[in-house]
């Protein structure tokens, strides 16, 4: 044995006697992880808040997160002598005073929009392929909060360097509180320590985006991973797949290898994109006063479909009991986001109670064999589409020559026809591409090789599929739609109301399905010509 | 002097005192209508150069103006009357090619120009002599690049332009398909001549309300905004964050996917 690897031994060794590591590391770093590119995009998200982190806290050394005024005097020349908030003063001194700062403010801002892209990517993955069933719902309810924290958190964190367009966000942020029937004014004042924009309100939501929204993350992140490690990871079926078994990879070495070059990617993507692409130039917008605002004025993309919502919104407003309640605040501000998120969390209950399955899912649906949750996700994804276009309806109209009037109608009108389409034409296609699985699997794939027979007759020779991929193609389950009975056991109608009755019809649609070949059919096929 | 006086009115009745008197005051009135006429020659001929001018201007006026703007530049049920606009609308609109307009769109918008810079000035000479208004602006006015204070006329922009021009003067939507145009690479007399005539959907910024001085330096910030270089890599536009979330879409995820799907397909 070499001198060095004694000492290893040794030191592993006064460790494990110690801590009783080894059997727990023997066990856990054999763990086995399913391989599949759409399971890393939540590694892009966890790398990405690392390095939010990390380059967050290079950006609180020179921060100063102060609405005190001060006359600026740094090097960038166009914005000398004029009077500002620290904390513009401060964003301006980083960007072009502090060694690698703009480099770093642009690391971290382009950060921020990779990690909330990848949580949304993160999220459709989930959704689209039903790991959120059993036994994994507490988790899908963790990663709708984080979504929801991490608008929070980004909103507040390009805020913070009062620059003109950060301010008008504020101001917009005001504006959804105080649409809150009755308290929105008594809150708004709360939150600004008394008129807009006042003296607090950077330094507290300083606070909120350094030290508890993070600590939040970190803290919902943590129960994130170690509930994926003790309910073990899904898997996307195939042979040998089962409920029962996870096909993979142990962590040691495959994994620790992949995720941990993975995250130097991640770091070198953004750190590539901070380095060549300008992210919200703030001296160029200017210091915040009340008095300005530029055109073209947009919030960041996850936030972007909430300013849509808000700029179609028509100009309702109702005063009752000395109140008045608007409409056009409240509806797109509040209402909508908040039917949005709500149905986004209790999904998976609902999918639960339509289809009556209480058992424990380890292997992934393919999204066009559950053609109803496909189009439900689908037509959610329009609507935000929708929105997200009349978020950026100024731009577009510049950019193509529309009418920004033309373009808010077009939304006004789409986000009520647009989403039913795409549920309905999503499910057809869900169906038609199970009726080419179906048929791919009884008659074999068209080889575009053409037979002449000897009596004649031209056929075109198909090749039978590999074992193994008739059985990715037909081992899904097929349910039916739950049995609701009409009457109860005395005999009278209806026992369950019009709940059962949604239920049995969501159930009906929810089965809709094109039958998976069976064996006997596939058996009748064999000898036959295809 | 009471003396050589009566002496002279002595002379009042001579036989030839008619003829003198005569003699000077023709001379006087000769000498003095030369001396008077011969002064202002130089004006004369610049006041003639000035009416051809006119003249020049209504004759290009007739026929490329006055289909919309009316014969006598009254304007009509399409087009503004022209009375009282001044040369610097004008020189403004027919100078960046915005007049003639091509298609009666939205909005005239900036394209070659159709005059030359000569019937240009006709055209603003002859406008200008309907009823006084805004000069155009000469280059010895625009003393920007000595006068103004890029920081000062940054803080002038935020207050009045960049609500429709976009913070760094980019450009920007108004309502129904109009729009404020971008000034990057716009001439700094034109900057000018637009704000004091309000040129389309633009408010007129009177010299009350934006000083000279403080005209000269919005159009330095301007200047200073158009040769910034980009500071912090691709400026994507400047139109803020929508074309970063695209480019985070697109490029920074898509790159992202790309490396996953292929580390993922590695390990077959």
């Amino acid at each position: 044995m070499k001198k060095s690897e004694k000492i290893a031994g040794n030191v592993a060794n006064y460790v494990d006697e110690r801590t009783g590591a080894a059997k727990w590391l023997k066990k856990n770093l054999t763990k086995v992880f399913p391989d599949h590119w759409s399971f890393m995009l939540g590694e892009i998200c966890l790398y990405s808040f690392i390095i939010l982190l990390l380059s967050g806290t290079f950006l609180t050394f020179w921060f100063d997160p102060s609405q005190r005024e001060v006359i600026y005097n740094g090097s960038y020349a166009p914005l000398s002598h004029v009077t500002m908030s620290a904390s513009y003063a401060s964003t301006l001194h980083i960007s072009f005073d502090v060694r690698g700062g703009l480099l770093m403010r642009q690391i971290h801002h382009w950060a921020a929009l990779i990690f909330m892209a990848a949580m949304i990517a993160h999220l459709m993955r989930i959704f689209f392929t039903g790991a959120f069933r059993k036994p994994r719902e507490a988790n899908w309810l963790i990663g709708v909060g984080l979504v929801t924290l991490g608008i929070v958190e980004g909103f507040l964190g390009y805020s913070l360097p009062d620059d003109l367009l950060s301010g008008t966000g504020i101001r917009i942020a005001e504006a959804i509180l105080q649409a809150i029937p009755v308290v929105g004014s008594y809150l708004a004042f709360f939150a600004f320590g008394g008129q807009f924009p006042g003296h607090v309100f950077i330094p507290r939501i300083y606070t909120v985006h350094v030290l508890l929204l993070p600590g939040i993350f970190l803290a919902l992140i943590t129960i994130h991973l170690m509930l994926v490690w003790y309910q073990k990871h899904t898997q996307y079926p195939g042979p040998g797949r089962t409920e029962k078994n996870v096909v993979g990879y142990p962590l040691m070495p495959v994994y620790m290898a992949k995720a941990g070059g993975f995250f130097f990617i991640v770091f070198g993507v953004t750190a590539f994109l901070g380095a060549v692409a300008s992210i919200n130039p703030i001296w160029l917008y200017g210091p915040y006063t009340p008095g300005q605002i530029s055109a073209g004025s947009q919030p960041d993309f996850y936030m972007g479909w909430l300013d849509g919502l808000v700029r179609m919104a028509p100009p309702l407003e109702t005063h009752a009991f000395g109140h008045t309640i608007s409409w056009n605040i409240l509806l797109p501000g509040l209402i909508v986001p908040g039917i949005l998120f709500t149905g986004m969390a209790l999904y998976p209950f609902i999918e639960a109670w339509i289809t009556g399955d209480k058992r424990e899912h380890h292997l992934l649906d393919r999204p066009r064999n559950a053609p109803n949750r496909t189009a439900i996700g689908a037509m959610s994804l329009a609507f935000i589409l929708v929105v997200l276009i009349n978020g950026g309806n100024d731009i577009i109209a510049t950019h193509f020559h529309l009418t920004i009037n033309g373009i808010m109608w077009f939304t006004r009108i789409g986000i009520f026809v647009i989403p039913p389409l795409v549920f309905v034409a999503t499910k057809r296609i869900c169906l038609s591409l199970q009726r080419a699985d179906r048929e791919i699997v009884l008659h074999g794939r068209e080889t575009g090789r053409l037979v002449m027979l000897p009596h004649g007759e031209f056929i075109e020779v198909h090749e039978e599929l590999s074992p193994e991929k008739k059985f990715t193609l037909t081992q899904h389950e097929q349910n039916l739609p739950l049995a609701v009975p009409n009457t109860d056991s005395l005999g009278v109608r209806n026992p369950q109301g019009i709940k059962g009755k949604l239920r049995a019809r969501m159930s009906q649609a929810n089965a809709e399905q094109v039958p998976a070949p069976s064996e006997s059919e596939a058996k009748a096929l064999e000898g036959g010509h295809h | 002097m009471k003396l050589s006086l009566g002496r002279l009115s002595s002379y009042r009745r001579h036989k030839l005192a008619a003829p003198a008197l005569m003699i000077i005051a023709l001379l006087s009135i000769g000498t003095t209508f030369s001396i008077a006429s011969a002064l202002p020659s130089t004006s004369k001929m610049e006041a003639t150069a000035q009416s051809t001018m006119i003249d020049e201007g209504k004759q290009i006026f007739a026929r490329g103006c006055s289909s919309c703007h009316g014969l006598n530049a009254e304007g009509s049920s399409i087009a503004p009357a022209l009375v009282g606009v001044g040369a610097a609308a004008v020189d403004f609109q027919v100078g960046t090619g915005r007049m003639p307009m091509a298609d009666m769109s939205q909005q005239a918008m900036r394209k070659k120009p159709v005059y030359n810079a000569e019937q240009t000035a006709a055209l603003a000479a002859y406008v200008a002599s309907l009823a006084p208004g805004p000069d155009s602006v000469n280059d010895a006015q625009l003393t920007w690049e000595r006068d103004g204070n890029t920081a000062k006329g940054g803080e002038l922009f935020r207050t009045n332009c960049a609500m429709c021009h976009n913070f760094a003067a980019q450009g920007g939507a108004l309502t129904q398909g109009k729009y404020a145009p971008t000034l990057m690479g716009v001439e700094a007399k034109y900057i000018y001549e637009a704000m004091i005539t309000g040129p389309q959907s633009m408010p007129k910024f009177t010299d009350k309300t934006i000083t000279p001085a403080e005209k000269l330096s919005i159009i330095k910030y301007i200047k200073a905004a158009q040769s910034e270089p980009a500071l912090g890599g691709a400026s994507l536009g400047r139109v803020g964050p929508v074309t970063e979330g695209l480019l985070v879409w697109t490029l920074g995820l898509g790159l992202l996917i790309g490396i996953a799907v292929w580390l993922a397909s590695k390990a077959r």
